[in-house]
């Protein structure tokens, strides 16, 4: 089958859905690929560059998309402003399209293609579950996001980000503020500690914090009495109740003064993005602070941003750039095309160039969004859990005290219990029993704290030393050995031989592991 | 010899014997434990023969003599590998000392006791028979399920809870016959009976504990044989194995609580048996894809990582890969990487067995740690290494509470930037549990027997 990439339309778009690494590896599964002239162009990605990796390149853009069976794109379609066409209606019959559709933005859209009888497949609609994490274009996306917020901050923002001591003086390190740590929010983390900042980050989802650390920022938490978790079985976050958000505030106010850049990567999947940064708390940055919005297609997270474009607002650089992957073509070429590669090679089960749409397959099935012509979206949840399974830990702190008083309780019984049956004991048995018995309880402590003390390391020479001594139950037999009764003169025999192996083995192959335990020369 | 001075030579060998095991609490004062329990043990028979009441040694000497040639030579041989099969039979050997000790105690002629006294001994005498008999049997099938004679798979009678209690009350009657016997001598069959049935219990009961959870059963065996030793010193009114008995009784128990805790079990459970049979709640963890590597992606992973987790479980054992692991630490600790093992407590068939296979191999002992020693570092690490282990690195232990092993503490490698895990195939482990390990994004699998796989590892080394 052949693979169309035609040149992406979209003003300002950069990126191309197929590179030549991964047209290479395209063209392993037995696929033939097409690109338009020009298409990588932007990407940094010649034409020539196609050419020596087996790529045809065409000019007619007609042309391409007529003789492809499957189309990778970026962009979802739009109207063609050279051919005065839209893009949808360039498919023909049985076509695969592969891009980002957004299909429940895009009523419209999806109208135009189901009429086309083509199949379509949205990168955005891959299912969050572990096993497509490869095809997740909208991760890459982010992860490139993320990058690339921390570098467009760096560019608006007069100073170093990494702390100096200089002959001409301090510079103290920038103190940067990450709200969300989803994969954008993690990249820009990594980053932005990357060049040296002091890093923060928040996140309604306690269960990130561990992710968060150890990307190297400190976690924020919030002073809230109420454990609230603010993830959902998808992984994604969730609106959080009206007392949350107002302790939220309060400590963005407080970060507000202090931070010097703020990125935010706040989204909730379905509504637009929450506004966590207000105007007053702008307000309140110093001048010449930093703040990238990340969430600017969906209205932003900061009240003041306007999307797609630079503003300074109270000496406050607001970045609202929505095309921020774009601003890094290459690198998202790159990703995005090898996510498309994962994608096609699980469609490609026999790596013979026939694409086999499998909609029993969770993954193909949620990415599916029109199947021969059929709308298939929304697809039926796949129950996954991305976040652990809740255990309850919230309720230990509360079930603790009974319990100790429980166990306080369950002592005392113990101890009345013991002082019994001692006083029965000392009313009835014999002195030379008693004087036994204290012997054999006082050992039983020792031996409590003792084999306590004992290195974990050494538990399979104590088993072998324990075994050697208690082979003294040899003195048993001597001291038998030599009764008159043959009987047992004979089992006194037999046990002084078979406890002497006892002896004999237990204590050698003890200390023949002992002499094994070396520390480094 | 004086009975004072006896008493004092017992004295002495029961306190060298507690400073014999309060040696073992570090590696550089175990090996002057051992040599203090050698000395007790010497203190305490050469002053029991040369108390005047032993006679007999044309029999004495030569038994003592080719037992502890037998017992030396036995130990000089035995592979490291093989250690929980020795210290099994081992323990049987201490089984059975007591049940002949304590019969010819009841037998012997010379031995005048009444009233209170009498009631006693003789309860001293049947409880040292009866828990030194469970022993002997117990330890016989623990040896053979260990070797591999007798199967590893719980034997599951129908009933099987019934036929120990019914076993337990018949031993309960026999005892009753035995102390109400009239004459000295007609108490012989009842004491004889209870043996046997003793004997049976024992069986039964090891027969059906699964494999893996050997480790518990030879502890409490070690426990066990400690009881019985104590039960013989009140017979025969010996300080020495009074000591001795309660140390290593408490030490035995205290070993099978540690492997429960580390099993997340109950210690009644695991005696009960019949473990890693129910094949468990259906596992819904999406059976994801496996990603396969080979030796020389291994080796070039390790050879680019700073920080290395090594996990070994009984598969190391059982390939004998420890030597090759060992060349492999020590290749990569002379390219400045930081290399340590992370051992779980039930790793392997025995308490500690990991430890001396690696210390067979000359891994240094402080490199080898314990999972709480190390679990939090895995998020720093860059590879951890998993041999032949499965149920104790299973993340399902903490993620789903419908898990066979829900709540078993495992050692956290998937939190390691790489997992390998050497595995001979996709079989599950001992609990019969899948591992989600296996289908982790970070993790890769490399197949085969591990002992082959390491050698094709450390030849990319170079």
């Amino acid at each position: 089958m052949k693979i169309g990439v035609p040149n992406e339309i979209h003003q300002n778009e950069c990126r191309v859905a197929m590179t030549p690494n991964t047209a290479g590896r395209l063209q392993k599964l037995g696929y033939e690929c097409v690109i338009e002239a020009g298409a990588g162009a932007r990407a940094k990605f010649s034409d020539d560059a196609y050419r020596d990796a087996g790529v045809t390149v065409v000019t007619d853009t007609k042309q391409l998309w007529a003789d492809s069976d499957i189309i990778l794109k970026v962009r979802a379609p739009e109207e063609h402003p050279g051919l005065g066409i839209h893009e949808a209606e360039l498919l023909h019959e049985g076509t695969t399209l592969i891009s980002f559709i957004w299909p429940a933005q895009n009523e419209d859209l999806m109208d135009k293609l189901k009429a086309r009888n083509v199949t379509v497949m949205a990168m955005d609609s891959v299912p969050r579950i572990s096993r497509a994490q490869k095809l997740d274009a909208l991760s890459s996306m982010a992860n490139i996001a993320g990058y690339r917020a921390v570098i467009e901050a760096s560019n608006h923002f007069g100073r170093f980000f990494t702390g100096q001591i200089t002959a001409a003086g301090k510079v103290p390190p920038a103190k940067i503020m990450v709200i969300g740590a989803g994969v954008a929010g993690l990249a820009a983390v990594g980053t932005a500690n990357g060049l040296g900042a002091i890093v923060r980050a928040f996140d309604t989802r306690p269960e990130v914090k561990q992710q968060v650390e150890s990307m190297g920022a400190q976690f924020l938490e919030l002073e809230f009495e109420e454990e609230e978790d603010g993830s959902t079985s998808g992984g994604y976050a969730k609106v959080m109740s009206k007392e949350f958000i107002e302790a939220e505030m309060t400590l963005f106010r407080e970060q507000a003064k202090e931070v010097d850049i703020i990125i935010t990567t706040a989204l909730i999947p379905g509504k637009p993005a929450p506004k966590l940064i207000l105007a007053d708390m702008v307000e309140l940055m110093k001048d010449g602070s930093v703040v990238v919005d990340l969430a600017a297609e969906q209205g932003g997270n900061c009240e003041l941003t306007s999307p797609g474009e630079v503003v300074v607002r109270h000496g406050v650089t607001l970045i609202g750039y929505m095309d921020l992957p774009s601003r890094l073509p290459t690198q998202s070429s790159q990703l995005y095309g090898s996510n498309l590669c994962h994608l096609l090679s699980d469609m490609t089960p026999e790596k013979d160039g026939n694409l086999t749409v499998d909609m029993e397959d969770d993954v193909i099935r949620g990415t599916t969004v029109i199947h021969q012509g059929e709308i298939t979206w929304p697809p039926p949840p796949i129950a996954v859990s991305a976040a652990p399974a809740q255990t309850a830990p919230a309720e230990a702190p509360v079930a603790e005290k009974p319990q100790r008083k429980k166990s306080g309780i369950k002592f005392a019984i113990t101890l009345i219990v013991a002082a019994l049956a001692l006083l029965g004991l000392g009313n009835y048995a014999p002195p030379e029993f008693m004087q036994h018995f204290t012997v054999f309880v006082l050992s039983c402590f020792i031996g409590y704290w003792v084999v306590w003390n004992v290195t974990p390391a050494l538990h399979t020479p104590l088993m072998s030393v324990t075994n050697a001594i208690s082979s003294v139950i040899i003195i048993g037999a001597i001291l038998q050995i030599g009764s008159s009764s043959g009987l047992i003169m004979i089992l006194a025999t037999v046990s002084v031989l078979i406890a002497s192996i006892n002896i004999g083995g237990g204590f050698f192959v003890t200390q023949r592991m002992l002499q094994m335990f070396r520390k480094e020369e | 010899m004086n009975p004072q001075l006896l008493t004092a030579s017992y004295l002495a060998a029961g306190a060298l014997f507690i400073l014999s095991l309060n040696g073992l609490s570090n590696q550089e004062s175990a090996r002057r434990g051992n040599l203090c329990g050698m000395l007790g043990m010497a203190i305490a028979i050469v002053a029991t023969i040369l108390s005047g009441q032993v006679g007999g040694f044309e029999k004495l000497f030569p038994a003592m003599i080719i037992g502890g040639l037998i017992g030396a030579f036995v130990a000089s041989r035995v592979e490291m590998t093989q250690m929980p099969e020795l210290v099994a039979i081992l323990h049987s050997f201490v089984g059975l000392a007591a049940v002949m000790v304590g019969v010819s105690s009841y037998l012997d002629p010379n031995a005048h006791f009444t009233g209170a006294d009498k009631i006693i001994h003789e309860v001293e005498v049947y409880l040292g028979v009866f828990i030194g008999a469970i022993t002997f049997t117990g330890s016989v099938i623990a040896f053979g399920k260990l070797k591999g004679i007798i199967s590893g798979k719980p034997l599951m009678l129908p009933g099987r809870h019934w036929l120990n209690l019914v076993a337990l009350l018949a031993c309960v009657y026999f005892g009753y016959v035995f102390l109400t016997a009239g004459s000295h001598g007609s108490g012989l069959y009842p004491l004889l009976a209870m043996t046997v049935i003793a004997f049976i219990i024992g069986i039964h009961l090891i027969m059906a504990i699964g494999g893996a959870d050997m480790p518990v059963v030879v502890s409490m065996l070690n426990s066990y044989s400690g009881w019985a030793a104590a039960a013989t010193g009140f017979m025969l009114g010996n300080i020495a194995l009074i000591v001795v008995g309660s140390l290593v009784g408490s030490s035995g128990a205290i070993l099978s609580y540690i492997m429960c805790r580390a099993m997340n079990r109950k210690f009644l459970s695991v005696i009960l048996g019949g473990f890693g049979t129910s094949s468990g709640t259906a596992v819904d963890t999406e059976a994801g894809e496996v990603t396969s590597t080979n030796a020389e992606e291994v080796a070039g992973l390790l050879k680019d990582a700073s920080d290395v987790i090594f996990v070994p479980g009984y598969g190391m054992a059982v390939a004998q890969a420890q030597g090759i692991v060992s060349e492999i630490t020590k290749k990569l600790r002379s390219k400045g990487i930081n290399v340590r093992f992370g051992i779980h407590p039930v790793a392997g068939r025995l308490p500690g067995h990991m430890n001396v296979l690696l210390a067979e191999a000359k891994v240094p002992y402080d490199i080898v740690l314990e999972m709480d020693e190390l679990n939090e570092d895995f998020p720093d690490t860059d590879v951890s290494l998993v041999i032949g282990a499965n149920d104790i690195v299973n993340p399902s232990a903490q993620t789903d509470p419908n898990s066979p092993i829900a709540g078993m503490p495992v050692l956290e490698v998937w939190k390691a930037k790489s997992c390998i895990v050497l595995k001979r195939s996709m079989a599950s482990g001992y609990a019969g549990v899948d591992n989600p390990l296996f289908f982790h994004d970070n993790t890769e699998m490399l197949f085969g027997d591990a002992k082959d796989s390491m050698s094709a590892v450390l030849q990319h080394l170079d």
